[in-house]
């Protein structure tokens, strides 16, 4: 069970007062009418599904009644960071591998 | 009866507090301290069950959670326990107890012939292959099957004991009280930190408890109890013996299951049986220990032959001896220790056998010196017996162990114990998702890395000797409670020979042809049947593991994965490593429902939500229904109605005088803001940038894709603040979807949400009658037609309490809601209840309002749609708003293509052929009845009702292209046969112009 760190109650909490609602950082169009059928059934159904880094979100229903933004590792469930609505994850798959390769350079020097 | 196999002095049971107990129906005494195992054994009871697939005569293997022979069945009537392990039952004066299996009875087996006859019929896969075809018999052979295996029984009374539950915080969490737990625990607890420690056994020092051994100097069990004691002492330190570890969830969330009660009576006397601990910890010491594996060769099931550590535990620890000749076939210098124990408990040690060729550690010379006969480079190919062992069949080996280099002599004994090395208790770190790693030097599995704060100490790292658990212990202690310690335990123990990994004892014929070799004892899972998995091409460890069954049930591998995994890799030709294991999944021992269920059961299973007017509902009759979490009135029988009689009551009373529904549970949403108006025209497809205060309008909530989600009348109170009202079941999740939208896409409207469902009660009350009630007792609003229209909302006092009043309607007559602070919701009830009396007001519940609607076409959000539904598809273009500047939620997805479509599936009225005829909802609809199975479903019913003011059934459904189809004929063929026909027609079967709800 998982144990998240609320941005906005600053207080780490059990998985129980949280409801996962999908993947973070997906944009409504500002236009719907002026984009492709393709383009908002995109917006609509298409998610990634990574196996590793995902950017998600999470509502403190039971909680502040917030929407936030939690960086979790979709295999093992380390949450790396949470952070909130309208700010961007400084933890990415990019940094992770960035940091895996420094990491592997470090050790063979 | 004596206990033929008591010590007369020594172990740790209490002599002076005999104890009475049955197994199986005879009576037998044990002591205080004892398991239910070292009980029988003490009686010299050996064969205590019958195997799951073969029905074979099965003793006791092991000491503990590892046992795979011994489950009983305990207790009687409604406190029976099915499958609990003797090994880990505390005796307890009066206990009665018996086998779970064995017709007519556990010595002499019937299904034992069976398993004889068709033991060589009864390969792995056995059940797959056989009973394959015909697909429908299945469910019949497996009633038989599970029959024939079935193990312990379950009462089908309601358990009378309680259990709970506690959440549970500390720093360190330490799982195990053997020496590297409590080594880690003292560490740990000194620093100060909060501490648990769990052990699930009813005493803490977990091998210290029957070792020989000393630490600084001290007896290992001695040192155990100060080391206890010192733990009790410390306020930030909670020990909990009898408690299990069960489970370990992700970011170091731990379950463990206290046994409060068991060891003492059936049934709890007083307080919970069982409780669950729920713990999140900071760290996690693993200290969990090892579990010996047995040696596989010939008939290595037969009672008798038991675990070398276990026979060691008994006769120190229990004070039995469970044998007078013994053999001890060993692979590593531990099983010397229990010849030793042996031979100092008065009987004969016929000889060790080692598989090794020149064994040398400082045990192996102690067994020398003390005359034990020592014979190296041997094995036990093959245990003779039938009901118990008589003896073994020992063969000189080769250096590797693959291969018998002579022929074999027969000793007689009656005790074989095998030390066929350690597998680390690695259960807990899979749990995770922790994959353990093959270490050949440990010949076992250990944990492999983790993201959890976890920390290991003892045999789990695979590292043996007692000095090295206790400094392990003292480091892991350290690492969790970020101190720093020197301290180094001194046990003598520092020489020990290599152990030799050996998982399969070569026999003189081929393990096809051998005597059954058990692999897994508890799934009657043979060596001979995981080389014929293989063979069969079964590669995958998890796909061996699934044919063969290897690792299932309670016994989750705990002595048979290792040998298992090891023979797969031998027969594929593979290393251990590359085979690699399956993965343990909780409950790493049983849990009971009760524990799981805790006091959430009955009504506290989940909340009930009551209504301010629920006494009221209750004094009247009502039957009632769930909505959610709300227990709403259904229907109010009156004496010597059926249900029918009481909803055509109900709702001829609605069409000619005026009926009272209690609608509080309605999902009510206070919108305020500035930028309120704005956001319902984002989140409504219908207008409201023109709706007045005092108005109300009726809304579509969509998805994104277009399909109704929620629906409900909001009202304008002013020109920023609103009410919205929404589905019974759906209001939590249309809060959140206000939230969400406002939160992540337009925070930069000022609006404001809150639930205010609970802080109204609802009058509706409707009928023709019904502004007549309302006049009685609202002096203040001008309630005449033209002065208060449909849909319009004020504010007024009624019957002496400020109340907010709307005229909506649901019923599709004449209708008002007065809506009160829920404290005064039945005193209004009933002042309406007053006022109507002289007009005959009849309270009704969902069921008639659900008719009600239906017969005016109006749909129910979830009910009449499933989220497959547009507002078109529910034929309510009428409510989207087709000028709205902002592209609202779902708008968009009108145009797609599939959206577009005109065969969608659309909403109907459907009017039964035969007009006594009610057609069941979820019937499917077909246009030709005599079409081949499967027939083309053009869709189905959603409602269907008797109408008795109309005087026939009634229906809503979806059909494709439904509104294209009016006056079709439709049929909808049901289980029994019959076809019933309908026409489709226009939904709105009653008032269609609207003339009632205007009056």
């Amino acid at each position: 069970m998982h144990h998240i760190y609320c941005p906005y109650c600053e207080e780490t909490r059990e998985e129980e007062e949280y409801s996962y609602t999908g993947e973070a950082h997906i944009e409504r169009p500002k236009d719907p009418a002026a984009i492709t059928d393709e383009a908002w059934g995109d917006y609509l159904f298409f998610r990634s599904n990574p196996r590793g880094i995902h950017h998600e979100m999470w509502y403190h229903a039971a909680g502040c009644r917030r929407y936030f933004n939690v960086t979790r590792n979709t295999q093992s469930y380390e949450i790396h960071e949470t952070y909130k609505m309208g700010k961007l994850p400084t933890v990415t798959a990019k940094t992770i591998a960035a940091d895996t390769l420094a990491a592997q350079q470090g050790d063979a020097s | 009866m004596s206990q033929v196999n008591r010590l007369a002095a020594g172990g740790r049971i209490d002599r002076s507090k005999p104890m009475s107990f049955s197994f199986n129906g005879k009576t037998f005494q044990g002591f205080h301290g004892d398991t239910l195992a070292s009980a029988l054994l003490a009686n010299g009871v050996g064969i205590v069950g019958r195997s799951f697939k073969y029905s074979r005569a099965r003793g006791i293997l092991g000491h503990g959670a590892e046992e795979p022979n011994a489950l009983m069945q305990l207790h009687q009537g409604n406190a029976a326990v099915p499958n609990p392990r003797a090994t880990q039952v505390e005796l307890f004066d009066g206990l009665v107890s018996g086998s779970t299996n064995g017709w007519p009875s556990v010595e002499f087996d019937l299904m034992e012939w069976v398993g004889k006859i068709g033991g060589k019929l009864m390969p792995p896969g056995f059940y797959y292959k056989t009973f394959m075809a015909p697909q429908k018999m299945w469910m019949t052979y497996e009633k038989f099957i599970r029959k024939a295996a079935g193990f312990g029984k379950l009462s089908l009374e309601p358990d009378p004991d309680t259990y709970d539950k506690l959440n549970v915080h500390c720093d360190v969490m330490v799982v195990g009280a053997g020496p590297a737990g409590l080594a880690a625990a003292l560490e740990a607890g000194r620093s100060g930190k909060r501490v648990i420690i769990v052990d699930e056994q009813n005493e803490f020092g977990g091998t210290l408890l029957a070792s020989n051994q000393t630490v600084d100097g001290v007896d290992a069990a001695a040192w155990a109890e100060q080391a206890t004691t010192e733990l009790v002492g410390m306020a930030n330190v909670t020990v909990m013996p009898r408690t299990t570890a069960f489970g370990y969830y992700d970011h170091n969330f731990v379950c463990a299951l206290e046994r409060r009660t068991d060891h003492i009576s059936p049934v709890s006397v007083s307080g919970s049986r069982q409780r669950l601990h729920r713990i999140r910890a900071h760290q996690v010491i693993l200290a969990t220990g090892a579990i010996e594996r047995p040696l596989v060769f010939g008939n290595n099931d037969l009672p008798g032959i038991m675990l070398a550590n276990s026979v060691s535990t008994y006769i120190n620890r229990y004070a039995v001896v469970p044998g007078h000749r013994c053999i001890v076939m060993t692979t590593n210098d531990t099983g010397y220790q229990t010849a030793l124990d042996i031979q100092a408990a008065g009987r004969t040690v016929v000889a060790v056998v080692d598989s090794r060729h020149a064994p040398d550690g400082r045990l192996v010379q102690a067994a020398k010196a003390a005359g034990i006969e020592v014979m190296t480079g041997h094995g036990v190919i093959e245990a003779q017996g039938s009901q118990r062992v008589t003896g073994a069949i020992v063969a000189p080996l080769d250096e590797t162990g693959d291969k018998l280099t002579g022929t074999g002599k027969t000793l007689s004994c009656d005790l074989i114990a095998v030390a066929g090395g350690w597998s680390p208790v690695v259960h807990l770190s899979c749990h995770t998702g922790s994959r353990p790693v093959w270490q050949d030097d440990v010949a076992g599995f250990v944990p492999g890395p983790t993201i959890q704060n976890q920390h290991l100490a003892g045999a789990i790292t695979g590292e043996y000797r007692l000095s090295e658990a206790l400094n392990a212990g003292i480091k892991a202690g350290a690492a969790a409670a970020g101190t720093e310690s020197a301290q180094v335990f001194n046990c003598g123990d520092e020489s020990e020979g290599a152990a030799q990994a050996l998982y399969l004892v070569p026999h003189t014929k081929p393990s096809s042809r051998a005597p059954k070799q058990f692999v897994d004892f508890q799934n009657d899972v043979t060596a001979a049947g995981i080389e014929l998995a293989a063979r069969e091409g079964f590669q995958s460890i998890e796909h061996v593991k699934r044919y063969t069954a290897m690792g299932f049930g309670t016994d989750q591998g705990k002595t048979g994965n290792v040998n298992g995994m090891a023979i797969v890799a031998k027969t594929l030709n593979k290393s251990i490593a590359e085979t690699g294991t399956t993965i343990f999944r909780p409950a790493y021992t049983p849990v009971t429902f009760g524990a799981l269920g805790g006091r959430d059961i009955g009504v506290l299973l989940d909340p009930a939500r009551h209504t301010a007017m629920h006494p009221w509902h209750l004094a009247n009759g009502a039957a009632f229904e769930n909505v959610g979490q709300w227990k709403r009135p259904w229907y109010f029988p009156q004496a010597g109605e059926t249900m029918q009689q009481t909803l055509n009551r109900e709702c001829l009373a609605v069409r000619n005088s005026v009926g009272i529904l209690d609608a509080s549970t309605l999902g009510k949403i206070d919108i305020q803001g500035k930028d309120a108006r704005e956001f319902l025209n984002r989140v409504y497809t219908n207008a409201w940038s023109k709706l007045a205060p005092g108005k109300c309008r009726y809304g579509l909530m969509l998805k994104e894709d277009g399909m109704i989600f929620d629906d409900g009348v909001t009202a304008c109170l002013n020109d920023q603040h609103f009410l919205m009202t929404t589905t019974s079941g759906g209001a939590a999740a249309v809060l959140g979807w206000l939230e969400l939208w406002h939160q992540t896409e337009w925070p930069e409207l000022e609006v404001y949400f809150t639930s205010v469902t609970d802080q109204w009660a609802t009058c509706s009350f409707a009928g023709p009658n019904s502004r007549k009630v309302l006049e009685k007792l609202c002096t203040d609003v001008d309630l005449c037609a033209e002065a208060m229209k449909f849909m319009d909302y004020r504010e007024g006092t009624v019957a002496g309490i400020q109340s907010r009043i709307f005229r909506i309607s649901f019923t599709g007559e004449l209708s008002f809601e007065v809506n009160v602070p829920a404290d005064q919701g039945h005193y209004m009830w009933k002042k309406l209840m007053e006022a109507g009396e002289e007009f005959g007001i009849t309270p009704y519940g969902t069921e008639s309002m659900h008719v009600l609607r239906a017969e005016k076409g109006f749909i129910i959000a979830g009910q009449d749609t499933d989220g497959s539904m547009t507002p078109y598809d529910c034929l309510m273009g009428w409510a989207v708003g087709k000028t709205k500047e902002f592209s609202f939620l779902g708008e968009r997805s009108f145009s797609r293509p599939d959206t577009a479509r005109a065969d969608r599936k659309q909403l109907v009225g459907l009017k039964p052929k035969d007009p006594t005829v009610v057609i069941p909802e979820g019937s499917q609809i077909v246009m030709d009845p005599n079409q081949p199975i499967p027939m083309d479903m053009m869709g189905h019913v959603t409602s269907s009702y008797w109408s008795e003011c109309l005087g026939h059934g009634i229906a809503m459904g979806t059909v494709k292209g439904g509104s294209e189809r009016m006056g079709e004929t439709v049929y909808c063929p049901q289980a029994d046969g019959r076809v019933l026909a309908a026409e489709i027609c226009s939904p709105v079967f009653y008032d269609p112009k609207g003339d009632h709800h205007n009056d």
